[in-house]
């Protein structure tokens, strides 16, 4: 992504918060995770994080690999289940025995890395599968809802395609209209350009742009450092299963506070690199 | 060769074949109920319904079908059971062919990553639903060559029916041999088993076709 690129998507974007600002942290909270703990065995993946998501931010988690950053998206919609620590989903607790997480998940969408498009259907029909049969709306209409976003996306004509059929950067965009179709309240967007070629990532950070330009609360993993400074309301930056900094994006990018932080970022910068 | 005894025999053999096609049908079909069952309650990890499945799976497929068969019409009427033959024979099969089925289904279920799972249950599937829409379309894909292989074996199988008396075409043969026609009875009983299970095998070979340009996995 050029850097003209970024700032125009920048500039674009603050125009846009500044005409329709309340400020973020006067805004409800969609997430609230206080003091989450994780571990696989033995192994101690997040040590006590605590994060809030205010309705219509974009939350952008980055950190080295292995990190934990991924763990915690999928803490947030309870695919892995937590050892300690508090997530509530509009002030509602989530992490107490009896919380019917099939209906929480329609609240919290979520995209993959891997797309994970069910092979055996084809793009509509992926798409239509949580709105009918978990939603239990009209097929019309929702198959009305499902076209208007495959337009958005640039992707109505491969509407009966098969996943196979389609390239790595089609395949995330249908994942994310299957996940946006359940009309969730905040989406969890887990490395989704990570698998893809760069000439495709573009065209899926443009729907994420697109999307945060819209207001959708969005909270994203990610290893674009370009993407994550044009998109982001807070940068949460994360190691060895701490939050190390927690800060606005043009903040962390210019003036990380931590060593660590500033080591990390400097891995993206080849200035003054000369081969020799 | 009698020729013309061989052609006189038709009828015969048309229902004795009618027979060992009933019993295979229903045997099969019985044993894809009992077989996916089963790998559903050993993919769930259903604790106590799950070590019983496999303590079924090992016992079904370690015993010959007829000394599964012996058990049912000799051993059972002992025990006050009593089990008309073709009952019997249905049984048997659904017994052992559960087990092949099972097993069939447990790879397929295997071969549908987790993180399909974990893409449905983000949609906000419920489990049931999950294994409706998501995990058995898949896995019956990938489980079709097994099934087609243990249906065609099922099928060889029910030539042991004859031991609980049933007149199917094994049956006949060998009454037909003690009549001194064993080439004409020959002849007929393999004619008679290739006509039944040629098409099914042709149907599977068809279907697994039909999956594999489905291109799963993709």
């Amino acid at each position: 992504m050029s850097e003209t690129m970024i700032e125009n998507i920048n500039l674009s974007k603050q125009e846009e918060e500044q005409r329709e600002k309340p400020s973020l942290e006067d805004r409800p909270i969609v997430i609230c995770a206080r003091d989450i703990v994780k571990s696989f065995g033995e192994r101690l993946i997040l040590k006590g994080i605590s994060v809030n998501v205010h309705h219509g931010e974009v939350l952008v988690v980055i950190g080295p690999s292995g990190c934990g950053k991924s763990t915690l998206l999928r803490c947030l919609n309870g695919l892995e289940p937590i050892d300690s620590g508090e997530i509530e989903l509009d002030g509602e607790l989530l992490t107490k025995p009896g919380t019917n997480w099939n209906l929480v998940r329609q609240k919290i969408g979520m995209v993959f890395q891997n797309y994970e498009l069910f092979p055996h259907l084809n793009v509509m029909d992926n798409i239509l599968l949580g709105p009918i049969k978990v939603q239990k709306r009209k097929k019309t209409e929702a198959k009305q809802k499902a076209s208007a976003w495959l337009e958005r996306v640039g992707l109505l004509d491969r509407a009966d395609s098969y996943p196979r059929e389609l390239s790595g950067g089609q395949k995330q965009r249908v994942a994310i209209v299957r996940a946006l179709t359940m009309a969730p309240e905040v989406m969890l967007f887990d490395e989704v350009t990570a698998s893809l070629d760069p000439e495709m990532v573009r065209e899926v950070l443009d729907v994420m742009l697109s999307l945060a330009s819209q207001g959708l609360t969005m909270v994203i993993v990610t290893h674009e450092m370009g993407f994550a400074k044009a998109v982001a309301d807070k940068i949460i930056f994360m190691d060895e299963g701490h939050i190390v900094e927690n800060a606005p994006p043009d903040v962390f990018f210019n003036n990380p506070e931590t060593s660590r932080a500033k080591k990390f970022l400097n891995m993206f910068e080849f200035k003054g690199i000369k081969k020799v | 060769m009698d020729l013309d005894f061989a052609i006189k025999c038709i009828p015969l053999f048309w229902a004795a074949g009618k027979l060992t096609v009933t019993l295979a049908f229903f045997g099969i079909i019985l044993s894809l109920v009992i077989g996916f069952i089963c790998a559903v309650l050993q993919y769930y990890r259903i604790p106590f319904l799950k070590q019983l499945a496999g303590i079924y799976i090992e016992l079904a497929r370690n015993t010959p079908l007829m000394v599964q068969l012996f058990f049912l019409f000799f051993g059972l009427p002992r025990l006050g059971i009593l089990i008309p033959g073709k009952t019997c024979a249905i049984i048997g099969l659904a017994f052992l062919g559960g087990a092949y089925m099972a097993e069939a289904f447990r790879g397929g279920f295997s071969a549908v990553g987790k993180t399909q799972l974990e893409a449905g249950l983000s949609l906000g599937l419920s489990r049931l639903q999950l294994l409706r829409y998501v995990i058995f379309p898949q896995a019956l894909a990938v489980s079709l060559p097994v099934i087609s292989a243990s249906t065609i074996f099922l099928m060889k199988e029910t030539s042991v029916f004859s031991i609980v008396a049933l007149p199917d075409l094994m049956y006949l043969a060998k009454d037909l041999l003690k009549e001194g026609h064993s080439i004409e009875s020959n002849l007929m009983l393999v004619i008679s088993y290739l006509v039944i299970i040629l098409p099914v095998s042709l149907f599977f070979a068809y279907l697994e076709r039909r999956a594999r340009f489905a291109g799963f996995g993709s």
